[in-house]
């Protein structure tokens, strides 16, 4: 047997070896749930990424040195998640990690690049706990409570909503998080929530949850899931007779929501980072479709200015040493394409927020919101 | 009144779901003692090739839209197709070992039913449209940025379909690569020269991508539509009310509407379950092959002495659990649309609810495992609806709970399960 251990051991280290790489490259490294129940996450995060590299290579790299891109597959699963983590800052040694989307796969992974002292700027991660891991861990996003907040005010004020249910996945952090920050807001705007019903990744049936939040006779109702499971509650609340508008947050990002949701879910909104009809997106749009043949989403763009800033810190630092890359971090203040980019004490970015509404099978913005402060 | 009706008709619906996959690790357990962990991905594979064949087939074959029998067939052909999957399960993976310690078939059972998961996140063309005429690494773009330089020599012929397909050497496998058209005029042009698509290609892949043009022949390609991705079922029925009626009450925050239908869907469901459950059950107690498999059953070896043709009897038996499986994942595809990709965790809770509901109803009994897939069904909802009726508001997050407390129950108070026996072991 222990022969046996031995043996995986020389076969996990052939693994480990280091991506060859020259000497003179910087190299940047990716984590993402690049396939998995949650793929378009990790590759339209992929894509942004790869195209800012590629900007940044063709206008002659940072300081005359190449980028190089070092990437791997969390496969949505956070032990995976932990173990690439390890693999870019230990074997690869990148000077720099991006990643993840997801915050708990985050928070897989920010352990061990603080503990590493190698920088971690997460595109997309909007749950507090993950720039709180340590003073290596920035984030390109605005968090949770923010996103709460645009979606109460919106609700109350532009749509006149008071009495509001909130269905969430209460296995994810991301999901809980934002129904906390919505109810708190809510209830400031002088709004109610009627009920708060949860279910489990894995539920394909939401009729019972969905029951109990019908007989409170709300006039909308709060999913702060994932894409992967929105549609599936709208095409059952519309089936149960619930004709109220649904809200959500980031996670419904993407083009399978429509593509799956159809008719069941025109009219909802959710908060985003960016709407695809603004101008500084569309700009950014017109990039990507050249370099991908395909319209980005808000994560591409995060991912993109994520990578931007990124190389913004490395060229400001006075050495390539994580220590040094971060200080430049704090000191970022850059204008990317989902607003303008700059830490605060916690290393949080504060920006604009937009609703955006599913009309006609189409994204468009219903409304920009500011932070409050 | 609304919300009961509700729920009793999901909680009937759901129950004939969970039953048809119960049979399936009923049947296989009562034959060859033998838990099959890969029965649920065959569920999955179920609802996927529903998918592809109502994706695939239907519009080859003229049929666009909901026709009364589009269902029907496209279940027929699922089962099939997932009854020849069983049999290969079963002669690849169970067969070799079948005289092995039962340790052994159980973790190659989880083998398998890992394999398929991955499996299933692939995806296939099976019959290509297109037909590659040249390729090349794409180092460079021509001088205009939608152009690129050939590496080898192409003829455009002008009444063909012609694309340029780039593949990004850092793609992970199975990505799709992308496609722009090529817009030059016909005729030959040899390698070195630039030739005009639509689009352009990205500096990101002129380092890191090959290219391939590909001549197109009419009609879409036969391809699988598995993938990591959730997909949706395409609308296989006419669905409509076959009987409606609205609760209306007033509220202090105004008039509530609540509608409580019973769809063609929800009946087509059950109907085709019962179906199901009826024809198995003349099929195991009234015909020759019933009676052969509950001998092997009862004892392969005997069985065997007496002329039973053991190793087809067992074939059978995963035939048959593989084609039910096919119906339930066919039934759960149409009932809710959205299909979530195979290593999903909707799936592993559908097939451990349907293993419980065969455990509960005593493992090895075709009956059991029917009583208990509605059992369980009934629990789920019932215990949410109940709970909410006595104020418990947030009860229908503990539906799972109830069903695997109803488990512990049953197997403190009745071991073997409501319908099953005691059997004795020799020591």
């Amino acid at each position: 047997m222990r022969k046996f251990f031995g043996a995986l051991a020389i076969g996990l280290a052939a693994f480990a070896l280091p991506a060859s790489a020259l000497a003179q490259d910087i190299l940047v490294g990716h984590y993402g749930s690049l396939t998995g129940s949650e793929a378009t996450f990790g590759q339209s995060t992929s894509n942004g990424i790869k195209l800012a590299i590629s900007e940044i290579n063709g206008a002659g790299g940072i300081n005359g040195k190449m980028v190089k891109l070092v990437e791997y597959d969390t496969k949505g699963d956070a032990r995976e998640a932990g173990a690439v983590v390890t693999r870019l800052v230990t074997a690869d040694k990148v000077s720099i990690v991006l990643g993840e989307v997801a915050s708990s796969l985050s928070l897989a992974g920010a352990p061990v690049c603080q503990s590493n002292q190698v920088p971690m700027i997460s595109p997309s991660s909007t749950n507090p706990r993950v720039t709180l891991v340590g003073d290596y861990i920035f984030r390109v996003c605005f968090i949770d409570e923010f996103q709460g907040y645009v979606a109460a005010k919106f609700a109350t004020e532009s749509k006149k909503a008071k009495r509001i249910a909130i269905l969430q996945d209460q296995a994810s952090a991301y999901s809980v998080g934002l129904a906390d920050f919505f109810q708190k807001y809510l209830q400031q705007f002088g709004g109610d929530v009627t009920t708060r019903q949860s279910y489990n990744a894995g539920d394909q049936d939401f009729t019972a949850r969905l029951t109990a939040i019908r007989g409170t006779n709300p006039d909308m109702i709060y999913v702060p899931g994932y894409y992967t499971d929105v549609a599936n509650i709208a095409i059952q609340a519309r089936k149960l007779g619930i004709n109220v508008p649904l809200l959500g947050g980031d996670g419904w990002d993407s083009a399978k929501l429509t593509e799956i949701g159809g008719k069941s879910i025109e009219g909802s909104f959710f908060s985003n980072h960016a709407a695809p009809d603004e101008p500084a997106m569309v700009d950014f749009s017109a990039k990507y479709r050249d370099e991908y043949g395909a319209d980005p989403d808000a994560l591409a763009a995060l991912g993109y200015d994520a990578a931007m800033v990124a190389f913004d810190a490395i060229k400001r630092a006075k050495s390539h040493t994580g220590p040094a890359i971060r200080d430049a971090l704090k000191e970022t203040k850059l204008q990317g394409v989902t607003g303008m980019i700059a830490f605060d004490g916690d290393r949080n970015t504060t920006k604009d927020a937009v609703m955006v509404e599913v009309k006609d099978g189409k994204l468009v913005m219903a409304e920009r919101i500011k932070p409050s402060n | 009144m609304a919300d009961f009706l509700q729920t009793l008709i999901i909680a009937i619906t759901l129950g004939s779901l969970y039953a048809l996959i119960a049979l399936g690790y009923t049947m296989v357990y009562g034959v060859l003692k033998l838990i099959n962990f890969a029965h649920s991905d065959v569920v999955v594979l179920g609802a996927w090739l529903s998918m592809t064949v109502a994706v695939f087939l239907l519009p080859r074959i003229g049929v666009t839209g909901a026709t009364w029998w589009a269902g029907g067939l496209v279940l027929i052909l699922a089962m099939l197709l997932c009854g020849a999957i069983g049999f290969a399960i079963e002669r690849l993976a169970y067969k070799p070992i079948r005289g092995a310690p039962r340790l052994n078939a159980l973790i190659t059972a989880i083998g398998v039913s890992l394999f398929l998961q991955n499996f299933g996140q692939l995806q296939f063309t099976l019959i290509p449209n297109e037909r590659v005429v040249a390729s090349g690494a794409l180092q460079e773009r021509g001088q205009d940025p939608r152009t690129i330089r050939l590496a080898e020599t192409v003829s455009i012929e002008s009444e063909q379909k012609y694309a340029v397909r780039l593949f990004k050497n850092s793609a992970p496998e199975g990505a799709t690569p992308q496609t722009r058209n090529i817009v030059a005029a016909a005729g030959t042009y040899e390698a070195g020269r630039d030739i005009a698509i639509d689009g352009g290609v990205g500096r990101a892949d002129t380092r890191d991508a090959r290219y391939e043009i590909v001549r197109i022949a009419a009609g879409a390609p036969l391809k699988l539509p598995f993938g990591a991705m959730p997909a949706g079922m395409p609308v296989l029925f006419n669905d409509r009310p076959v009987w409606e009626h609205v609760f209306v009450s007033e509220t202090e925050h105004g008039r509530l509407e609540k509608p409580v239908r019973i769809t063609l869907l929800d009946l087509t469901i059950v109907g085709t379950a019962v179906a199901l459950l009826v024809g198995l059950q003349i099929l195991v107690f009234n015909t020759r092959v019933g009676t052969a498999m509950r001998a092997v059953s009862y004892n392969m070896e005997t069985a065997a002495l007496m002329g039973i043709p053991v190793d087809r009897i067992v074939s059978m038996t995963f035939v048959l659990g593989a084609a039910l499986a096919a119906a339930a994942g066919f039934l759960f595809a149409v009932k809710y649309t959205q299909i979530q990709q195979p290593a999903h965790a909707t799936w592993v809770l559908l097939g451990l609810k349907a293993f419980v509901a065969a455990v509960v109803g005593g493992i090895g009994n075709i009956r059991g495992a029917t009583l208990g897939g509605f059992l369980i069904a009934f629990i789920e909802q019932f215990g949410a609806y109940a709970g909410l009726q006595v104020g418990w508001a947030n009860a229908s997050a503990y539906t799972d709970v109830f069903v695997f407390v109803l488990l512990i129950v049953v197997l403190l108070v009745k071991p073997t399960g409501i319908f099953g026996t005691t059997v004795r072991e020799k020591v």
